[in-house]
């Protein structure tokens, strides 16, 4: 009997600490690296990784991101702020000389030295799952609104982003014979530079309803040219960023190219770096891939959401 | 005189068996050819190579029997690549063999006089800057621009270099080698801080290309290399009698009456447009330049015309042999071809140096 009383306080301690630190505005959620993390402010991020920045700004929470990564570019306005680097190059004291009050990273950023520095540090370092395909869009949609204490504001964007992505399976649906084509990241001394599977590049392919010709290859590497040509691509993709080296005339030019379906039809592709970049833009960047990958269809666009148009806005 | 009679009956003596050897080596690239023509990702049988092949050197009409794409896949992919590679191997090998010489050290090669890293800085410049420059670059020369680059960047080092180790219109040997070692560190750190701003994308075309590629092999890459790779071999022949006095030592060489300064100008001018051109097109490919002379100096003296000579076969041989593998061991992904020789020449090197400890000294 004696022993009751101090577990009895124990737990109406815990209880009453765990009211307080909820009426306190505290709340964990467990990251892509498995840990558990309590975060109490948001009221000064600094995001890393594109999809991240965008899906920040789409919860309205783009006026307290003090700092981002250079591959965020979206939308315009982030560009005028501080900048940490390259997202796989951060420094952990460049971060936090930001005073942030919570760092959302991309899972990938690097190097695992400054992420490991920073996830002791007593700013709260969060790492977004990352994942090439619509479920992963959803989740990191998600996940960030709950990182951010805004559950209910990221299922709203959720699931208008479910929606975009079902009317772009609906339009999958209507392509007969599927194309196949080639992601080409570089060219190089003539050897391209192609993706294989697990790539962004062939998530993206997937959902706008093309075949990548590269099969029985992971990530980013170069094709022999034999290979490309065997394999038959109707059409080649590339960087609208890396345009100076990789327009027709050269593209096509390539031994690796010159005798492809592509090359015949003259179906080359530029697309900008968000279409690899898997966030609330993604069924936006698969229905335009769609539309010029099979224009006789003539797909209708998805419906203009305010993350997709905050550019038009911002010059507005 | 003596010196140069006392190598040339060296010769003399050894002459039937670097017949032999030479020979061997012409076998051996004939061998690498057919084969390097005759397999690939894409399967041809033998027979169907062989009828186009001659139908395309002989104008044949469209063939009836073969398939369009195995026409592209052996007249547009195979053959330039397999006359390329055979090219830059043998400029590459024969480029060793004159620095070599030049040098009286068998560790000289592009990469330790910094012609490599000169190039290799020019191109991640381009790589990681390139797209700046946008609308401002006519696009033809754009479109060229990493060989380009790289081009300048190897001749832009090896006249650094020149400058650097000339003094009173006198070459310092010992002095080259310091300078290009250290214009190789600078060119390397300059490297590095490029890569330090570079994207991973811009880092991974940067990486492919520092382990060379044969990939881009066309008609008109062979047309951009094949002056500078004649006027390599061309020049060697014409300074291999020089630098057979010059193994005796300068001083030596000099009173047998060879124009000592003008015979490592030659050396240099030849050196850098053969491994300018040869990086060039198929961005930097190691060992070859280091182990081919080496292989040959084993089995036919350091007589410079002959080794010169079997560099070049055994060179462009062994660029096509690693050439075939670079393309299919891993296809439809391409294995860097550099990444090939490095590992047949380095363990081969290794062999070679337990054979043989006590020649190398």
């Amino acid at each position: 009997m004696k022993n009751r009383y101090p577990r009895i306080i124990f737990f109406a301690a815990l209880m009453a600490a765990a009211t307080f630190s909820a009426s306190a505005g505290a709340w964990t959620i467990t990251d892509a690296s498995g840990r558990k993390i309590e975060i109490a402010d948001v009221s000064q991020i600094v995001t890393v990784g594109g999809a991240v920045t965008e899906i920040v700004y789409a919860l309205g929470f783009g006026d307290r991101v003090v700092a981002a990564d250079i591959t965020s570019s979206y939308p315009g306005e982030v560009k005028g702020k501080p900048s940490v680097g390259y997202m796989r190059a951060l420094s952990p004291e460049g971060v936090l000389a930001l005073a942030p009050r919570i760092v959302l990273a991309i899972e990938g950023s690097g190097p695992p030295d400054a992420i490991e520095v920073l996830s002791r540090a007593s700013v709260p370092l969060v790492i977004v799952p990352e994942g090439h395909d619509e479920g992963s869009v959803l989740k990191k949609i998600r996940f960030i609104a709950q990182a951010l204490g805004v559950p209910g504001k990221g299922e709203a964007i959720a699931k208008q982003v479910a929606e975009d992505f079902a009317a772009l399976s609906i339009m999958r649906a209507k392509i007969g014979a599927r194309r196949s084509a080639v992601f080409v990241l570089a060219v190089g001394n003539g050897t391209p530079t192609v993706a294989g599977d697990r790539t962004s590049a062939d998530g993206v392919f997937e959902l706008a309803g093309v075949d990548n010709a590269i099969k029985g290859m992971n990530g980013f590497k170069p094709a022999t040219p034999e290979a490309t040509l065997a394999a038959a691509p109707q059409a080649v993709i590339t960087m609208v960023e890396r345009n100076h080296g990789l327009g027709p005339d050269v593209i096509f030019a390539l031994p690796a190219f010159a005798g492809t379906p592509a090359a015949r039809e003259k179906r080359l592709v530029s697309i900008p770096s968000y279409f690899l970049t898997f966030g609330p833009r993604t069924a936006h960047a698969a229905q335009k891939l769609a539309a010029s990958i099979y224009p006789e269809l003539s797909l209708p666009q998805l419906p203009p959401r305010p993350w997709t148009e905050a550019e038009t806005a911002a010059k507005r | 005189m003596s010196a140069g009679d006392a190598a040339l009956s060296v010769s003399w003596r050894r002459s039937g068996r670097t017949k032999s050897v030479i020979i061997a080596c012409a076998l051996l690239l004939a061998a690498a050819g057919v084969a390097s023509l005759a397999i690939g990702p894409v399967v041809i049988a033998p027979g169907n190579v062989t009828s186009i092949l001659w139908q395309g050197a002989f104008g044949a009409q469209a063939p009836v029997s073969s398939d369009l794409r195995d026409v592209v896949v052996v007249l547009d992919i195979r053959l330039p690549r397999t006359v390329m590679a055979a090219l830059v191997g043998a400029t590459l090998a024969v480029a060793g063999a004159v620095l070599q010489g030049v040098f009286r050290n068998p560790l000289a090669d592009p990469g330790l006089v910094g012609i490599s890293p000169g190039a290799a800085l020019a191109a991640v410049a381009w790589i990681v800057f390139g797209g700046w420059t946008g609308g401002y670059v006519p696009a033809l020369i754009a479109n060229h621009a990493l060989p380009l680059a790289s081009f300048a960047g190897s001749l832009i080092a090896i006249v650094l270099l020149h400058r650097l180790a000339t003094q009173d219109g006198r070459t310092s040997v010992a002095n080259l080698l310091f300078a290009g070692i250290a214009l190789g560190a600078l060119a390397n750190a300059g490297t590095g801080l490029f890569i330090f701003v570079a994207s991973d994308q811009q880092l991974r075309e940067f990486t492919f290309w520092t382990l060379g590629s044969l990939g881009g092999a066309t008609w008109q890459r062979i047309g951009l290399i094949l002056p500078f790779a004649l006027v390599l071999v061309g020049g060697s022949f014409w300074i291999a009698r020089a630098l057979d006095a010059l193994a005796l030592g300068e001083a030596e060489a000099f009173h047998t009456g060879v124009n000592v300064e003008r015979v490592k100008r030659i050396a240099i001018v030849i050196v850098a447009a053969g491994v300018g051109a040869a990086v060039a097109v198929s961005g930097i490919i190691g060992f070859v330049g280091l182990v081919v002379p080496h292989l040959l100096r084993l089995s036919i003296g350091p007589s410079h015309k002959s080794l010169f000579l079997g560099s070049a076969l055994l060179g462009a041989a062994l660029l096509t042999a690693s050439d075939i593998f670079a393309r299919t061991v891993a296809s439809p992904a391409e294995l860097p071809i550099g990444v090939v020789t490095a590992f047949i020449g380095a363990p081969f090197f290794i062999w070679l140096l337990q054979r043989h400890k006590r020649s190398f000294g």
